[in-house]
Order: C-alpha cells, then sequence, then structure tokens
C-alpha cells in the first residue's frame, strides 16, 4: 500500500532538527515556567488577556522554524512537511504558547494558493509575521465553504470566528464569499475597520478571538471560487500539523504520569504496581505510537505528493482526537486529588488537549468523512 | 512516486526481484482441500500436507530461513525475511504450516543448541517435512510460566522425563517439541532447563497425546504426557539451569520481538468469496454492504460506519507502527512498539472480528455448518477463535504487565 520512505521522510536534517528543537524547549520551556506563566491567574472570571513570551517567538523566528516549509523561491528553506511535523510534536511536549501551529496553518494555506500575494506573504512568514486562518463562521463550521464574511468591492464584512491565536498574529487569512463563491484575503491585524474581540477560552496556551470587519481593506490571495479550494488543498496539512502537536502533548501526558506512579506509595506500593493504573497506561501509550505513526504517514504521503493525503490526515486526526481525550483523562485521574487542582502542570496539557481535539474536527467527524470516502456516501 | 524499496540493499534488492519472479510463476494457487482459518487450528493430514507442499516450495526457492546461516540450512542473507514476507503477502499465498517451529523453535535452536544440532533439525524445520510443537504450558503453569512440574531427571548422558503438558499446538502432527521442565527443585527460575525432544518418534514409548477440543468445536491443540520419555543430552539447549534463559529467547520472538524475523507466508483468504478475509477492514465494509439492516445496508447504518472506520484506522495505524519500529530513530525505545505487536494485533482481529456480528445481523447466528451462513460462517467462527490469540503467547493482560514493566519502567505487578 505504502510506497514512501520506510523512514517516513525523517533524514538526517529532519532528526537534527527534532533534537535541536527538543534542546530548545527542554532549556526554554519548562511546564513550570509555562505555568507560572499562563497560569497565573486561576480565577474562573478572570479577564480576557493574551500571555505568551514574546522573545521566545523572536527566537523561534531566528532559528528559522517559521520558514521551514516555505520553499525556497519564497523566501524560506524548503524542507518537507515532516520536519514541521518534528517541530509541532515538540511545541506540544512543551505545551509551547506562541502563533507557531496557526501560522504553519496558515503557511500551508498561502503555499496552496499559488499567487504572487500569497507567496510575499508566505515569504513575510518565513520572516517572523505572525498570520494565522480566518476562516470558520459562528457555528463552528469546518467546511471550506462556509464563512460569515462577504466581500463586496474587494472589502470585507462580516465575523470570523474562532480564530486561532489572533492576538498574537499580525495577519490574517480570511474567506470571504462574493458573487462566484469563497475567496481568500489577507487583512492586517493593525488594519481600520476590524475588531478582534478575544474569547474566554479554557486552554492557557493559545488566544483565540472572533473578528468583526466592517468593510475592511485587503490583499487578495486567492480569488472567488478558489479560497475553498485552496482550504481543502491544504487541509491534510493542516489536520496533520495539529495532530503533532496532540501526539507531544500526549507523550508529556504518558511520561509524567507514568512518573508519578512510579513515587507516590498507596498501601505500601507504588501506584504503577496496581494494575488498574498499570494497565490503562499501557493503553494510553499504544493510543500514542497509533497516532504517531499515522501522523508521520499522513505527513510522508503529503511530501511524497501521493493522492490519498485527506484519507490519511483525516486518520490521523480521528486518532489523535480520540488519544487527546484518553491521555489527558488517565493522566488527572492517575494523579488523584493533586491531579484536580490548578497548582499541578496536568491541567495546562489538558485543556490544550481539549481544544486541539476539535479543532478542524473532532474524531467522529473525521470518521464521517472517511466512511463518506472509503464507504460511500449513506442512502 | 517509485521509492518503494529506496531503502534495500542491492542484496535486499536483487532478492526481492527474485521473490517477484519466483511467485509470479509459483504461487500455489487455491488449496485442493478445505483449509481451517489458521495453522493452529490444523487437523486434517490431507490439508496439512497440502500446506507441507507450499512451505517446501517456498524453501527450496529460498523464500523461507533466509537469514539463517547457510551451515543449518538457512538462505545465509541479511535482512532479507521481511522481504520475502511482504512479497509473498503481497500476492496473497496460503499461510505456512510450521509456524510454532519457524517462529520459536528455530531462533531458539539457532540461539543455544549445539552446532551439529542446529545441523540435523533446522532444514527440515524451514522446509516444513517436519512440524514442530511448543511444551511450555502445564495444568499449573500458565502465566506463570515458570511455575513447571514437568521433570527431567539425569541418567547418565540421557534425560529421563515425565509430567503433563497442556494446550500443545500441533502436537499431534509434530516430529520435535521445544520442551521447558524442571531439572531441580530448588529454585523456581534457576531450576529450569530446555530441551529439544521427539514426539512422533516417542509414541507409545514415553509420550502420549491426546486432542483437546477448542470452543469452535475444533481440535488443533492437545494434552501431551510423558511417562518415563528418554531423551539423548545432546538435545539439551544451553546449560542445565538456564532454561529460564532460553525460554526467553522463545518468548521474545513469539511476540515478534526477537532478533529473527519468523517466515510468514498469508493474504489468502480459506475461502473463495468476496468478504472472506477476515482480518481485513477493507474486506469486513465489502461484507457490510451486502448486508441488510433495517431495509439498507449495513454500510449504510451511521453507527455501523463509525465502527467500521475505526477499525480501517486501527489497521492502518498498525501497518504504520510496523514501518516506524524498522527506523530506530524515531522510537524513543527499542522495544516500544515489537513488545506491542501481539497485543494490539489479536485485540484488533477480535474487535473487528465482533463488529461483523453487528454488520451480519440476524445471519451472525449461522455457523459454518449452514448453507445460508454469510461467507460460509467464516466471521463468527473468527471471532471465537480469536479469543485463542489473546490468551495463548502470554495473554494479553500478561503482555500489559511486560509493557508496563519494561517498557514505561512501572514497578512489576507479578
Ligand atoms: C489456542 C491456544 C493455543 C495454545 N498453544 C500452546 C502451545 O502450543 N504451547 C504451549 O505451551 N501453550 C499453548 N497455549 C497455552 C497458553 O500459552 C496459555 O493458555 C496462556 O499462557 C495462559 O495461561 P492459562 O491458560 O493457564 O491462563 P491463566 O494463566 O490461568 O490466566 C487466566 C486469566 O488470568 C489472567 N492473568 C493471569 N496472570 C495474570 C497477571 N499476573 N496479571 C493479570 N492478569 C493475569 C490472564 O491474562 C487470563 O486472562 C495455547 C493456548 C491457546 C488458547
Amino acid at each position: 500500500m505504502t510506497e514512501q520512505p520506510k523512514n517516513f521522510g525523517f533524514g538526517e536534517d529532519e532528526t537534527m532538527l527534532k533534537d535541536s528543537a527538543q534542546k530548545f524547549f527542554s532549556d526554554n520551556c519548562s511546564p513550570d515556567k509555562i505555568h507560572g506563566q499562563v497560569a497565573r491567574d486561576p480565577s474562573i472570571h478572570r479577564p480576557i488577556e493574551t500571555i505568551w513570551d514574546k522573545s521566545l517567538w523572536q527566537q523561534v523566528v531566528e532559528l528559522g522554524w517559521t520558514a521551514v516549509c516555505i520553499p525556497e523561491a519564497a523566501g524560506g528553506i524548503g524542507m518537507p512537511l515532516v520536519a514541521a511535523v518534528a517541530i509541532a510534536e515538540e511545541a506540544g511536549k512543551a505545551a509551547f504558547p506562541s502563533p507557531l501551529i496557526s501560522t504553519y496553518c496558515a503557511t500551508f494555506t498561502l503555499m496552496a494558493c499559488d499567487t504572487d500575494t500569497a507567496n510575499k506573504a508566505l515569504g513575510d512568514i518565513a520572516t517572523g509575521t505572525a498570520t494565522t486562518l480566518a476562516i470558520t463562521n459562528r457555528d463552528g463550521s469546518w467546511e471550506s465553504t462556509d464563512t460569515d464574511v462577504s466581500v463586496v468591492d474587494g472589502k470585507l464584512t462580516g465575523t470570523a470566528w474562532f480564530v486561532q491565536d489572533a492576538k498574537k498574529s499580525d495577519r490574517f487569512v480570511v474567506s470571504a464569499k462574493g458573487e462566484n463563491g469563497v475567496g481568500l484575503y489577507l487583512v492586517e491585524a493593525t488594519a481600520a475597520n476590524i475588531d478582534i474581540i478575544a474569547d474566554g477560552i479554557i486552554d492557557l496556551t493559545r488566544d483565540q478571538a472572533h473578528i468583526t470587519f466592517d468593510a475592511a481593506q485587503c490583499t487578495e490571495l486567492a480569488a472567488q471560487g478558489a479560497g475553498d479550494k485552496a482550504l481543502d488543498a491544504a487541509m491534510p496539512s493542516i489536520l496533520t500539523i495539529v495532530s503533532a502537536d496532540m501526539v507531544g502533548a500526549g507523550e508529556w501526558l504518558l511520561q509524567t504520569t507514568t512518573e508519578y506512579t512510579k513515587t507516590r506509595v498507596q498501601f505500601d506500593r507504588p501506584l504503577g504496581f496496581f494494575q488498574a493504573v498499570k494497565h490503562p497506561l499501557v493503553n494510553v501509550m499504544l493510543d500514542i505510537d497509533r497516532t504517531k505513526s499515522l501522523v508521520y504517514n499522513s505527513a510522508c504521503s503529503i511530501d511524497s505528493g501521493e493522492s490519498n493525503t485527506e484519507l490519511n490526515a483525516r486518520m490521523a486526526k480521528s486518532q489523535a482526537s480520540d488519544m487527546a481525550v484518553f491521555s489527558s483523562s488517565r493522566a488527572i485521574q492517575f494523579h488523584g486529588g493533586i491531579g484536580f487542582t490548578w497548582e499541578c502542570f496536568v491541567h495546562i496539557f489538558f485543556k490544550r488537549q481539549m481544544h486541539n481535539h476539535v479543532l478542524y474536527g473532532d474524531a467522529k467527524y473525521q470518521r464521517a468523512k472517511l466512511a463518506d470516502m472509503v464507504i460511500g456516501k449513506a442512502a | 512516486m517509485s521509492e518503494a524499496h529506496k531503502m534495500d540493499t542491492p542484496e535486499q534488492s536483487a532478492f526481492r526481484n527474485h521473490c517477484k519472479e519466483w511467485l509470479a510463476n509459483n504461487h500455489p494457487g487455491r488449496p485442493t482441500v478445505k483449509l481451517p482459518l489458521g495453522a493452529l487450528e490444523l487437523s486434517d493430514p490431507e490439508a496439512l500436507a497440502w500446506l507441507q507442499k507450499w512451505q517446501k516450495s517456498a524453501y527450496d526457492a529460498g523464500l523461507i530461513g533466509c537469514d539463517y546461516p547457510k551451515e543449518v540450512g538457512g538462505g545465509g542473507m541479511d535482512n532479507c525475511q521481511s522481504i520475502a514476507n511482504t512479497e509473498m503477502q503481497r500476492v496473497q499465498t496460503p499461510y505456512l504450516p510450521n509456524i510454532i517451529g519457524m517462529g520459536m523453535a528455530a531462533p531458539t535452536v539457532l540461539f543455544h543448541a549445539r552446532d551439529e544440532v542446529k545441523a540435523e533439525l533446522l532444514p527440515k524445520l524451514f522446509s516444513g517435512e517436519e512440524i514442530w510443537c511448543q511444551g511450555f504450558s502445564e495444568p499449573g503453569a500458565g502465566s506463570d510460566l515458570a511455575n513447571q512440574q514437568t521433570f527431567a531427571e539425569r541418567d547418565g548422558d540421557n534425560w529421563v522425563i515425565n509430567g503433563h503438558k497442556v494446550w500443545t499446538s500441533l502436537a499431534h502432527f509434530a516430529e520435535w517439541m521445544i520442551l521447558l521442565c524442571r531439572t531441580s527443585k530448588d529454585d523456581k527460575y534457576n531450576g529450569l532447563s530446555y530441551f529439544v525432544v521427539p514426539i512422533k518418534k516417542a509414541l507409545g514409548n514415553g509420550v502420549t497425546v491426546r486432542p483437546l477440543i477448542k470452543l469452535t468445536g475444533e481440535t488443533g491443540f492437545n494434552e501431551v504426557i510423558f511417562d518415563n520419555l528418554i531423551v539423548d543430552d545432546r538435545y539439551r539447549l544451553d546449560d542445565v539451569g538456564a532454561g529460564w534463559k532460553v525460554a526467553m529467547t522463545t518468548l521474545s520472538h513469539e511476540r515478534g520481538a526477537g532478533p529473527m524475523t519468523t517466515p510468514a507466508s498469508g493474504g489468502m483468504a480459506v475461502e473463495e468469496e468476496e468478504g472472506a478475509q477476515t482480518n481485513s477492514a477493507m474486506a469486513l465494509i465489502q461484507l457490510a454492504k451486502q448486508q441488510y439492516r433495517n431495509g439498507k445496508t449495513a454500510a449504510d447504518d451511521p453507527l455501523i460506519r463509525d465502527d467500521l472506520i475505526k477499525m480501517m484506522i486501527r489497521q492502518e495505524a498498525f501497518r504504520q507502527n510496523q514501518r516506524r519500529a524498522s527506523v530506530p530513530s524515531l522510537t524513543d525505545h527499542p522495544m516500544r512498539i515489537p513488545l506491542q505487536f501481539k497485543l494490539v494485533a489479536t485485540e484488533m482481529a477480535q474487535d473487528l472480528q465482533q463488529v461483523a456480528y453487528e454488520v451480519e445481523g440476524a445471519a451472525s447466528t449461522l455457523y459454518v455448518n449452514d448453507d445460508n451462513a454469510p461467507v460460509k460462517g467464516q466471521w463468527p467462527l473468527a471471532y471465537m477463535n480469536s479469543f485463542g490469540v489473546t490468551i495463548a503467547a502470554g495473554a494479553n493482560e500478561v503482555q500489559r504487565n511486560i509493557l508496563g514493566e519494561r517498557v514505561l519502567g512501572m514497578p512489576k505487578s507479578k
């Protein structure tokens, strides 16, 4: 079935990149530090604010991580998707608060546009312009043709919902409906006639907003009728990169919980002695491994230019979403009372997993799509 | 992309071509006898003979035992067995009958027997002419394998063996058995030793084999009684008292986690009809399109669709895990994926076959002896048989202990 390199395309460069990402995050992004940063205010009615370490983002940009997958011709490094997957996995393991993943999602979309304006925007991402997708309607539809924004006379009006890392981003890639279908448009975060309204969200490691446009200026990236197609073309990469983040977070949850069960003693035994604890943690490991292999396969099939990339990506995201829920629920449960507190780091990863779990479609959504592709539409 | 084999060494690539070419001309075709779903349920001597003929021809062509040294009947190559396996499975060949021999006995003999014993035993093991069985389990030693009571007592250059083995698959056809037993009562683990012992030759002369009936109504495993069986000391593997260590070689290969790759042909469904491949989610999807439920096909039911796709995803993940396991830099613990194979594969098959009941609906009540059963009743039969493998080769609960302890480093449950 698979006609791809056995190592999923993880050559020397990609492996080195993964190692250096791991080192970067362990040096700069310990759970302790993240918690001190983003979890300062536990109040359930806390003010909605965006807290992140912008200097760390600058370092990420200097390391070239925003440029990895951008073609050299557009000013990037031109590495395969597995390179970004390697970084995303490590970012997930560190619950890194940054616009990195959202910028990757915008990057894939711009790469699918294949226009001069999109290529120019890619060059800007390569040099650190954080860019995010504004492509979701009020209902949270993941369909590329659904948007509450319209384009009239080259100006945008309406509201885009569930925009990831909006307050950290410099630019938005907005989908909007015109007479001839859905197009994609670039809007500066500082533009006039837009209002970025931050959402109060559960995940502490990102921000989210809805953005209202009122005849806002924009640059066309993909013409009407081409925008939804670009989004569809980018979707396999988007699903893959989000799933990679979840793999990393899952591994953190597994390792942390396993360590805890080796040291916490009850009934004169470390908790991990008891099979009611041991076996579910093994099941979490199985779930993570399934996901990781599906994610690498998905990335590799995209890098190999195969035709079944949507199939592979939706399988990966479906598995990732189920794993995200399972890995975090077991982590909380096996930490006992301490796992239920704000003080314990587990909730940081739990909340990130639950956010990613629904992003671009949960497991059942992916499987419904897969069923249509593989079995055919139901009668 | 034609990158398929870009990681093949020149030797591997030449070997792959050889396999392809040979298989194109020598695929044995559909069986002329009725075969059970797997080798562990073989009871008809004619079915065995047909499969032995297939194994012998594949061995003669160099597709079996390729990575074993030439002196012991192998092909003397490096990492070529997995290529032969892939190529055989690609063209859906029948399964091989001597699975316990190839999967467990061969690596154990290779790593622990004397040279002349290896050369004596392994060629006919690989050719399938001599069937092997495994005498590990006893009434009181299942998961707690080291609790062996079968006893071997030294008598000059011989050993005299007495005891009782159970669940011994293929003993009714076996020429040889790998035997774990006790040589000292002083120490649970260090009191064990390991032998290869004759079965067929010793029937009525120290060995009795009696069939045990499985819940499906099939046979395939047996109880084996040793009553003063005499075995030459040359058939002892490794030192007296080193039986547990030798058994670990057997068990790691049984779980697919040992250094030698087991020859594995397969892929051919034993029944010819569409949807008869009881280990394939795609086959179940085919079946779901033919089976009716509330006036629509099972494939139109949204809940069944979800189950079918879940199984498809698990199967693809299993394939991709096998792929990833072969790339050391992509696995953080070398045994993390290999030690999962047995557990994951057997539970995946069981869950898939359980979904088949819902797909077949009322017709799932029909057994293989009913002409109206969908695809000859193969799916319910496969489901029932699936418990054999979630129990055998170390029950899956024990596999979870092993993974938790060896890979995650959690405290031993015992
Ligand atoms: C189809 C089939 C073929 C077989 N073929 C062979 C063969 O060829 N040669 C051979 O030697 N043996 C063979 N066996 C035997 C097999 O290896 C044993 O059945 C298996 O090791 C389990 O042992 P048991 O049956 O004594 O079950 P038990 O050990 O009594 O286990 C019963 C249940 O308790 C669980 N359990 C036991 N210990 C623990 C623990 N520590 N933690 C958690 N759960 C535990 C088990 O997982 C299982 O669910 C075969 C078995 C089957 C079903």
